[in-house]
């Protein structure tokens, strides 16, 4: 009734006692307990999750109080498991917990922004032209103006707009740089649509139609491992982390579990308590650390010696032992293991070459299909070479024959391939293999040895008799590989160990020198680990990540360890195999989101762009690059072949030859290519051809700093390029943005390098490329800071769209819990409402346009059987321009640009035309697209649209994904595996019929988790009975592997790879970067500071940038960026913990505080990955300018073997294959900083952009 | 008879200021429990709280007690004591000190509240206000003492008791008392009444929640039973 009265209770206050006294009943009033009580009120609770590429795809319960998030916890009615395997939940870290912090806080973008200086420029514009494309032209031509907004990014000056404004400035942008410079000078960068496919689709879908380039982001991150694609000719596909808790020995190497997979770790540690072993492989003394019964740490870098030393082990005692006979049979399966290569005789020795084709022999071994694209092997059966199905030959125009059945392609007799030519050998040769172990490094941490760069070492041969006449020595790959993990089989001849003391490279004894790892315990582990799979088939793992992807030679590395695996059939079993986590990489609905992320079903091809290509050539970088090729090249290669090629130059080849794409693609406009063609007379395509054989046209990649080759228009979503994953930093902000930057390297020129030779040298490079930058989000993240127009995006929590995780089956939404919050709109009404404007203002400028767009050869389709023999350049007269055979592929694509609004919101013809599909599987899809016309009904209006089923919500685009993709759809996923059937002679639909009538609605999800269908997307199973693991399907269904051999690839026998050395795993030891020069030493003056290995692993506070600027996270760390640093090397240059330190080398400079930990190894510096620039960062001494960011100090630098193309599974797929942007070997000078200075004065005209650069 | 103006301001003002701060504060208990606080910003800075809050609260709390017992207790009760004379020393020598401690207490405290930026954002108007108040009663009853000290025989004090004695056993006349007393006395009754009457309004009233009980209860497992059905049980 009253607090007050109820109080006064001073005559009854003790009812009773008990214990003795010490206890008492009172009867006092309870009603504060409402208190407590409502404030874990609320009204409703909505199931979301998070888009930020955790990998963790967590089940949220959002609460909603008075119509706002109030806080969010995790969910825990996941569909359970099945016996005696633990269930999924609970899922959820701390950094989703407090996410709901963002929704409200000052962080928040809440308007639409432009930066004021342009939209004054722009009001101005717009008072003098009434078309709102000519105003932009007139800002953008004149470089007075446009300097006047560009210089100044970064620095602030955001004012409000409206949202029609916001609307005209951006399509009139891209409308003008479509008609003057070409649709492909339009770029959007946005990563990994499984963390919200809507929110990717929406952006992408505008571009695609608009004939715009979307950037790959897997590659740039540095996430795709190389070594996948090059092995299995797949992307990624790992287990799913349940399937952890099937194997019995893992190794956690490079990959932090409890840190970077917080929900998953469960797994890790129930795992151990049925006995299995655990061993973590890092070079610090990591979280996983504590969970493992034996740590192993290699120097940073060096894994691959240490995974070599592993493999000498397993391949010595494991199979030329013959202690396992299940090894045997599994690699002589599903592996190249017995496939023949030729030996190429030079100079006395013999080196191997490609592996052996059907074609070179007479009558091509009656194969009638594709000889040169089928390897042979020796068949111990009929005793000669013969051809199994299954290699890549087979699965393009031959139906039922692309198979691992292990039968003879012509004949169909089964096949027993023999691994060893050791029995039943002609000779036995000294063939050549490459060691690179003994290049001295720049920094003393990187120890060499001193072994010969060329190791001969003897290995049995057969003598075969080859078309025309010819004799060539061949010998198995398993051959090879005993030969080049060194071990003796007493065949005579040096450079082999007998023993694991041996100081021979790949022994045990050897790797020790390099790592610092005791031999005994790489025996150990190795011994261990291949007798558990061998007692178990294939039960041992590795979990592996970014960690030791990063370094330059990542594929070595990765090689390495999956050489493990599959030595030891490990490779698609239960509990088995290579678990590479990263990203949130798998789009589980993949080829149901295709085309409407990429308008595959109004036009196709759409334009996509390997970005470490881009950002290398357009941003500058190439013109600071110090690496240079002959010090990567084999010792064994033509070294003038290779003369006169820089980095860049292998990049311009590889996008000639058809191998990277390009963007912007050619010097012209692709939009005048159709109308000049036509003018003379001509066929398109051939004119081109023409054109650029001649020379009068060029790829823009031949000429990246001139002004008609510049990307002009940058749309960024779903990302924080700059802040996150923007290696080279500086140079991004100096050569794309033209805004203040700290890069204090010299070019080319100023280094007296020699100049690339493909690419046109202009003596000054160009600053602001890029005349507008428009950013999405919902925070102001550093990329936003740095834009010219920043949309305030919905949150997580106030959007439709769907996330799936390659950590779990399972299908999730992310629902709109309240409406977008102040003026935010989700980005799917984002990039619809810039469509609407885009078609209104386009009137008059675009209209019906036919569009060149350049196609590189694709990996998955016909085209990847290419270029079978040889590297072959038609600008050097090598060969004939053939489009899609020796060059990119020209397609004319029509663009109707006034329509391109009705387009977008609706379901175009081209899938019930040419049908749906992906890696090379296609289906008819009629019944998909009239279910989507009565489920989201069909468009009324007039135009291209019409009776076309309507795309109008996110919750439309979700229908459509979902019932378009075998994954979510019963059965499409029958109808996938029939068509893959087809291919593969063998029926695979029993493993979707139990789940044909199944078929996921977006309301479902909502309802709860749902688990996906077993689809052939993808090698693993969606199964009751199994956990998902990749190449499942390949092992247990026979599917080959998408490769050249069709099986698993220790040998890589491509040119490019042969003349890197890397046709097998090698150890390559870190590059030399040579970012720090006396200049840089000079910078720091009479400071003591020193050189420390500089990494940037991810943390424990964010996932990537997101949280590091929240509140809540920063609270449990120290509040801003921190580096951290052995007790060693702190004390050498005087730095106590929480100091400032300052981090610099040629690339730019970080100021951050200390953190001296244990933790660390003397040489190394840590910075945790992607911590915001927004936050408590100072200014540096050394520059003048913000004290940066982690990728401040780095520069991507790329690898020829990545550029190879046109060629199987080393064919170009988006976010398949391409170059990684490494940053890991990179080191910087570290000194204590006396005073900080924050750089909090206004910014004053005229201040420099840049930093004086020294030699 | 008074001029009105001290029958009002010290035969009728104590009234309004002691009923306003009675049933004010019952009301903000009971409809505003959550507003009932201390109100400290201990949390956001310790800088400058061990000094100035015990000072000013050592003193501030003899003072009051010291008031109380003063002005409140009867003569009859204590005249075999203590005399007057000696009494009005002793009042005046312990509340000098004890002044001059919530005097040194305050300045910290308001200097801590001005110049440390994270509590000036923090403070409102009525946490300014009263500090001020406080500093300014303070300073009133500080220069009370050499008034007294010229009138060492008591008389004033006895007044100033009889005042306030009348006051609380409703006596009419209350305000004749005062007629002939010093000005400074008159401004610091009327402050102090002020003090009383907005004391509801302000974070003094964690004064009366002060948790003696703890100190008092018998049994540290305490069964809440709730006579009354509560809704929510």
């Amino acid at each position: 009734m009253s607090h007050f009265i109820d109080r006064l209770t001073y005559f009854s206050r003790v009812e009773g006692r008990f214990s003795g006294g010490h206890g008492i009943v009172t009867g006092e009033s309870r009603d504060w307990e409402k208190a407590y009580r409502g404030r874990w009120a609320h009204d409703k609770v909505v199931r979301s999750t998070h888009g930020v590429n955790c990998t963790g795809s967590c089940s949220w319960k959002i609460y909603v109080k008075n119509g706002l998030v109030t806080w969010e916890t995790q969910q825990t009615d996941y569909p359970r498991t099945r016996p005696d395997l633990p269930n999924h939940e609970p899922r959820g870290c701390s950094r989703g917990a407090s996410y709901s912090w963002y929704l409200y806080s000052a962080a928040r973008l809440k308007y639409p922004l432009v930066r004021a200086r342009l939209l004054k420029l722009w009001r101005a514009a717009r008072a003098q032209h009434p078309d709102p494309v000519d105003a932009w032209g007139s800002i953008v031509s004149d470089p007075e103006k446009s300097n006047e907004y560009k210089k100044i990014r970064g620095l602030g000056g955001f004012v409000r707009a409206s949202w029609d404004e916001v609307n005209e400035i951006t399509a009139a942008s891209n409308i003008y740089t479509t008609k003057t410079f070409g649709p492909d000078r339009v770029i959007g960068f946005s990563p990994i649509p499984a963390m919200s496919m809507v929110s990717y689709a929406a952006g992408s879908r505008y571009l695609s139609l608009m004939g715009g380039v979307c950037m790959s982001f897997y590659d740039w991150y540095c996430d795709l491992p190389p070594a996948s694609p090059q092995t299995w000719g797949e992307q990624t596909d790992v287990p799913e982390s349940a399937d952890w808790f099937n194997s019995s020995y893992i190794i956690a190497w490079g990959s932090n579990v409890p840190q970077t997979r917080a929900p998953d770790a469960h797994f890790f540690t129930e795992v151990r308590y049925k006995g299995t072993k655990t061993v973590s492989v890092t070079p610090d003394y990591a979280e996983i650390s504590k969970l493992v019964d034996i740590a192993l740490h290699p120097r940073q870098g060096t894994d691959s010696a240490m995974a070599m030393a592993m493999g000498h082990v397993v391949f010595k005692e494991f199979h030329l032992g013959g202690k396992s006979e299940y090894f045997a049979d599994y690699c002589r399966t599903y592996t190249d293991m017995p496939t023949v290569v030729l030996l190429e005789q030079k100079e006395g020795v013999c080196i191997p070459d490609r592996t052996l084709r059907a074609a070179d022999f007479e009558g091509d071994l009656n194969t009638t299909n594709n000889a040169e694209w089928k390897p042979v092997v020796y068949d111990e059966t009929s005793g000669g070479f013969a051809v199994p199905d299954g290699s890549i030959g087979s699965r393009w125009g031959e139906a039922g024959k692309w198979n691992l059945d292990g039968r003879d392609n012509a004949s169909g007799a089964a096949l027993r391939p023999r691994l060893s030519f050791i029995e039943g050998r002609d000779e036995v040769v000294a063939v050549a293999f490459p060691y690179f172990g003994n290049q001295p490094h720049d920094s003393e941490i990187f120890a060499h040895t001193d072994h010969a760069g060329i190791q001969l070492r003897n290995v049995p041969v057969r003598r075969v008799q080859l078309k025309g006449g010819r004799s060539a020595l061949v010998a198995t790959v398993y051959d090879l590989m005993a030969a080049n993990y060194a071990i003796d089989r007493g065949l005579g001849g040096g450079n082999t160990a007998a023993d694991y003391d041996d100081d021979v490279p790949y022994t045990p004894a050897w790797q020790e020198k390099i790592t610092g790892v005791p031999r005994a315990r790489v025996i150990r582990v190795a011994r261990e680990f291949a007798d558990n799979a061998h007692r178990t088939r294939g039960r041992s793992m590795v979990i592996l990540g970014a960690a030791i992807n990063h370094w330059y030679h990542m594929d070595m590395t990765y090689r390495g360890i999956i050489n493990l695996l599959v030595m030891c059939g490990c490779v698609g079993q239960s509990g088995g195999g290579w678990a590479h986590y990263v990203g949130q990489e798998k789009l589980r609905p993949q080829t149901g989101w295709l085309p409407l992320a990429f308008a595959l079903d109004w036009s196709r091809p759409p334009r996509q762009m390997n970005s470490t290509s881009f950002f290398y050539s357009h941003s500058s970088q190439w013109r600071y690059e110090r690496l240079r090729v002959d010090e990567i090249l084999s010792p064994l290669a033509d070294r003038q072949k290779w003369a006169d090629h820089s980095l860049i130059d292998c990049n311009v080849r590889s996008e000639r030859m058809g191998w990277l794409p390009s963007a912007p693609q050619l010097h012209e406009n692709p939009l005048s290519l159709a109308a000049k063609a036509k003018q003379a007379g001509r066929d398109t395509k051939e004119h081109v051809v023409e054109r650029l054989k001649s020379g009068d046209l060029q790829f823009a990649c031949e000429d990246p700093d001139h002004a008609s080759n510049f990307p002009r228009n940058l749309f960024v979503w779903r990302s924080n390029i700059l802040g996150s994953s923007g290696k080279g930093h500086e140079y991004m902000l100096k050569h794309l943005l033209g805004a203040q930057n700290a890069v204090m390297s010299e070019d080319l020129a100023g280094l007296g390098q020699p100049k690339p030779s493909e690419v046109k040298w202009h003596d000054s490079a160009p600053e602001g490329k890029l005349d507008l930058v428009v950013t999405l989000d919902f925070r102001m993240s550093t990329t936003a800071v740095y834009s010219d127009i920043v949309l305030p995006t919905a949150t997580w929590y106030e959007k439709n769209d769907l996330n799936t995780s390659d950590m779990h089956p399972f299908i999730h939404p992310l629902s709109r819990a309240v409406d977008p919050a102040w003026e935010s709109r989700s980005d799917w009404d984002i990039f619809k409402g810039l469509a609407k404007t885009f078609s209104a203002l386009c009137v008059g400028h675009l209209g019906v346009e036919t569009d060149l767009v350049t196609v590189p050869i694709l990996h998955d389709t016909p085209g990847e059987l290419a270029q079978p023999m040889g590297v072959k350049d038609w600008k050097k007269g090598e060969c004939e321009a053939v489009p899609g055979k020796t060059m990119p592929n020209l397609v004319e694509v029509t663009r109707d640009y006034p329509a391109l609004y009705k387009k977008f919101t609706s379901l175009g013809p081209l899938l019930e035309k040419l049908g749906n599909g992906g890696k090379g599987i296609g289906w008819n899809t009629d019944a998909e697209v009239a279910f989507l016309g009565k489920l989201n009904r069909t468009v009324t209006e007039a135009g291209v649209s019409h009776g076309r089923p309507r795309i109008e919500t996110d919750i439309d685009a979700a229908e459509v994904v979902l019932s378009l993709a075998p994954e979510t759809n019963g059965q499409v996923a029958v109808k996938a595996w029939q068509a893959l059937g087809k291919i593969t002679g063998r029926d695979h639909t029993h493993l979707a019929r139990p789940k044909e009538d199944e078929r996921l609605r977006f309301r479902d999800l909502q309802a709860q988790p749902r688990k996906i269908i077993s689809s052939p997307t993808w090698s693993g199973l969606e199964d009751e009975h199994v956990s998902y693991n990749a190449g499942y399907t390949n092992v247990h269904e026979r599917i080959p592997w998408r490769t050249l051999t069709g099986r698993q690839h220790f040998y890589q026998d491509h040119e490019w790879m042969r003349d890197f050395g890397e046709g097998l795993c090698v150890y390559k030891p870190p590059i030399s970067t040579r970012t720090i020069t006396e200049a840089v030493k000079r910078r720091g003056g009479d400071s003591r500071q020193i050189a420390l290995n500089y990494i940037t692993p991810h943390q424990k506070w964010g996932i990537h940038s997101t949280y590091s600027d929240n509140l809540l996270m920063l609270t449990l760390n120290r509040g801003g960026p921190v580096v951290w640093l052995s007790e060693t090397d702190a004390g050498k240059i005087g730095v106590a913990d929480n100091d400032w330190i300052e981090l610099y080398n040629a690339n730019g400079a970080i100021t951050a505080r200390a953190v001296v930990s244990q933790r660390v190894p003397e040489g190394l510096v840590m910075m945790y990955h992607a911590q915001e620039k927004t936050i408590n960062t100072p200014g540096s001494v050394i520059t003048g300018k913000r004290g940066g960011i982690h990728n401040s100090v780095t520069r991507a630098v790329m690898k020829p073997t990545h550029m190879i193309g046109g060629y199987a599974q080393l064919a170009w797929g988006f976010n398949y294959y391409g170059t990684v942007g490494s940053n890991r070997d990179e080191f910087v000078l570290v000194r204590r900083v006396e005073q900080v200075d924050w750089l909090d004065k206004p910014y004053v005209e005229g201040q420099p952009l840049g930093v004086e650069a020294m030699k | 008879m008074n001029d009105p103006l001290t029958a009002f301001f010290f035969g009728i003002y104590p009234y309004i200021a002691i009923c306003v701060m009675v049933v004010g504060s019952i009301l903000r208990y009971d409809r505003d429990p959550y507003s009932w606080k201390a109100d400290s910003s201990q949390l956001l800075r310790r800088r400058g709280l061990r000094w100035g809050s015990n000072l000013f609260h050592v003193g501030v709390l003899f003072i009051l007690f010291g008031h109380f017992f003063g002005l409140l207790t009867p003569h009859a009760l204590y005249e075999h004591v203590i005399s007057a004379e000696n009494k009005q020393s002793l009042a005046m020598i312990s509340g000098g000190i004890a002044g001059g401690l919530a005097l040194i207490g305050l300045l910290i405290l308001i200097w801590r509240r001005l110049a440390d930026e994270r509590i000036k954002a923090t403070t409102r108007f009525m946490d300014m206000a009263i500090l001020l108040l406080l500093f300014a009663q303070l300073m009133l009853g500080m220069l009370t003492i050499p008034q007294s000290a010229r009138h060492p025989d008591g008389a004033t004090m006895m007044t100033l008791a009889l005042w306030a004695q009348h006051i609380v056993t409703f006596r009419p006349g209350a305000a004749d008392y005062l007629t002939g007393v010093a000005p400074v006395f008159k401004a610091h009754i009327v402050l102090g009444l002020t003090i009383f009457l907005i004391f509801p309004f302000t974070r003094l009233v964690h004064m009366l929640s002060v948790p003696f009980k703890y100190l008092l209860r018998p049994g540290y497992q305490v069964v809440r039973r709730g006579r009354r059905a509560s809704p929510l049980g």
